[in-house]
């Protein structure tokens, strides 16, 4: 019969330190890797909804003429899917946790004037050829 | 004969991890009977397949559980590349089996902790689950999450292992068995311990193959199933054998379970030994899939049924997952008959009862 | 290097009349059950029941096609093991399988919605 096989552990644990940290006086550490959420670099962004599409949750939603990103972070799962679906690669997973709210809100990112601008320009410039080579087609 | 009574078991029960509930028809303190309902929890996750495309489907079922993730992902992932008839890059192998295995730890060691808590003995379910932390670290290391690993694609792995993080596996396995040892002790030869398991919940073989269990269940009575065996990922090309006991009392599940961590810091050891250093992760598929496959895995708790139908579409037409705490709940009944009241809470938690795998 | 034991899976598609015939003589050969599910497609159900070996690991899957109005009978009194499966194609799915050992009458799950994968119900 053995008892107390366990009393060397338990009596040593009594002068060892804590395994746990005292967390919100000490932040909490997160891996480089951790998938904590989702960051976009908008300007970067060229709309297309890959992302929104790729979604499991259906979390993201795009909006092209606007320029916008929305993402509702309590959603969120943070499986990562939309960041390997970015074709331009925009998307990239952070640490860091979203804390906890009361109620659910979404997060919008806009393009900035300039993003914004130089790509009204590009439209109208593919618009303009477009309709010159219908003119063109038309004509022959 | 006494008198007979019926007493609502679960599923809110301090000593439940999950929720299952039992009635329990006793006769004075003896179970004469025990009939299961389950379905408190069931989320549909099957049926999700009518909205979810394929790829998306990775991420949901991996989702079923939370303890064997990876396992979940990997044998949705598995029978995919059955139906798109692809193989898989040979490091994208190893790298799943040491997150399998590393997955399998952590299921065993909160296992453990649990028993120990169902017993009473506090002390050593912290112990336990401190060690568990240490290998939480590493799955956060290098997926990024603690439990939800989120690295299973179609046809590979999302991500790479360095080096430097092999090396801090290798470290922290180290550390880990030196610290199993010492609780080994307890679980092993204290008195208290042994009182509470020895030749409690006896199992006998036919019984388990008659009702179909698997898992350290079935092999803590004597049945050497191990579906690893089966060849998938790289176990081909590792060497271990099935972890076995034949005492079929609640001791041995223990036994099984304990031994069975060691097994994996092998395994682990062994593959970080062999794996190939190739940078290629993942074989692409094209198109959509057709037709169906059944995969079976072996996730910490036993034999995991996969099998999927699709006809073409992006949607599959059937994704279906068979856990193998669904194949242990017949096992578990029949365990239960001609014990004490006393010892029912116990006997539930020896077979690993993972409640929402089961009902998906 | 271990041993791999990975026999070419079984799918023998069969009657429903011979269901229970061949349940039977799969059990006698020593085979345990493993699964069982349903799946509703295109008007029909399909049932397969999975039976393995422990000692080779070889899967034998025995497919039912049937008719969502046709009685299937339950394989329960031969093999004890089917009761949870039986029960969950009945509640989930709706197929007609009659005289299930131990039938828990829709109480398997406790969900609100009847027949949630099976036939939808022409509105």
């Amino acid at each position: 019969m053995a008892i107390l096989k366990f009393a060397p552990e338990a009596l040593s644990n009594l002068f060892k330190p804590p395994v746990t940290t005292a967390y919100p006086a000490k932040p909490a550490e997160y891996p480089e890797r951790s998938r904590g959420h989702i960051e976009i670099e908008i300007d970067d962004c060229i709309s297309c909804g890959l992302c929104a599409r790729a979604c499991p949750c259906g979390t993201i939603s795009v909006d092209r003429s606007a320029g916008t990103w929305t993402i509702d972070r309590y959603d969120c799962i943070a499986c990562g899917f939309c960041v390997v679906k970015c074709p331009k690669k925009c998307l990239t997973m952070v640490p860091g946790y979203q804390t906890p709210g009361g109620k659910k809100s979404s997060v919008t990112y806009q393009k900035s004037p300039e993003v914004m601008a130089a790509e009204a320009k590009k439209r109208e410039e593919a618009a303009a050829k477009a309709a010159a080579a219908k003119a063109a087609a038309a004509k022959e | 004969m006494g008198k007979r009574s019926v007493i609502p078991y679960g599923p809110q029960h301090p000593v439940l991890p999950e929720p299952i509930h039992l009635d329990l028809v006793i006769e004075d303190e003896r179970v004469m009977e025990a009939i299961p309902s389950i379905g408190f929890i069931h989320r549909g996750l099957e049926s999700l397949v009518e909205k979810r495309d394929f790829n998306q489907m990775t991420y949901v079922v991996e989702r079923t559980c939370g303890i064997c993730s990876f396992g979940h992902g990997m044998g949705y992932c598995e029978t995919m590349e059955r139906i798109f008839d692809v193989e898989i890059p040979d490091r994208a192998k190893f790298l799943r089996t040491i997150w399998f295995e590393l997955s399998r730890m952590h299921s065993h060691l909160l296992w453990l902790g649990l028993l120990a808590d169902g017993f009473g003995f506090e002390n050593l379910f912290y112990q336990c689950w401190r060690i568990r932390e240490k290998v939480l670290d590493l799955q956060e290391m290098t997926c990024g999450g603690r439990v939800i690993f989120s690295v299973n694609t179609i046809g590979g792995v999302l991500k790479d292992m360095t080096s430097e993080h092999m090396q801090i596996i290798l470290k922290t396995m180290d550390e880990i068995e030196q610290e199993l040892k010492t609780i080994q002790k307890t679980f092993f030869e204290d008195y208290t311990v042994l009182s509470r398991l020895k030749g409690v919940g006896i199992m006998p073989k036919e019984k388990i193959n008659e009702l179909g269990c698997v898992g350290p269940f079935a092999r803590a009575s004597g049945v050497a199933v191990d579906m690893r065996k089966l060849g998938y990922a790289a176990y081909p090309m590792i060497d271990f054998e099935p972890v076995v006991s034949e005492d079929c009392d609640s001791y041995a599940r223990c036994y099984v379970r304990l031994m069975e961590i060691y097994q994996s810091i092998d395994i682990i050891r062994q593959a970080i030994a062999k794996i190939p250093s190739e940078t290629d992760l993942v074989t692409p598929v094209k198109g959509n899939p057709n037709g169906e496959a059944f995969v079976r895995l072996e996730q910490p708790r036993g034999e995991a049924f996969y099998y999927a139908k699709a006809s073409g579409k992006p949607n599959l037409e059937r994704m279906r997952v068979r856990t193998p705490t669904f194949a242990n709940i017949a096992g578990l009944c029949e365990m239960l008959k001609n014990t004490e009241l006393s010892d029912v809470g116990l006997l539930i938690i020896t077979i690993d009862p993972c409640i929402s795998c089961t009902e998906r | 290097m271990s041993e791999v034991k990975n026999p070419e899976n079984i799918l023998e598609e069969i009657e429903v009349s011979d269901l229970l015939f061949r349940a039977m003589e799969l059990k006698k050969k020593g085979y345990r059950f493993s699964q069982a599910h349903a799946a509703y497609i295109e008007g029909k159900y399909e049932l397969s029941y999975s039976f393995s070996d422990y000692e080779t690991y070889q899967l034998h899957n025995l497919r039912v096609v049937c008719d969502v109005d046709q009685k299937v009978p339950s394989i329960t009194e031969i093999i004890p093991a089917a009761v949870f499966y039986e029960n969950e194609m009945k509640e989930l799915f709706g197929v007609k399988i009659e005289l299930i050992s131990t039938d828990l009458d829709n109480r398997l799950y406790r969900i609100n919605v009847e027949k949630p994968l099976g036939p939808k119900e022409e509105a």
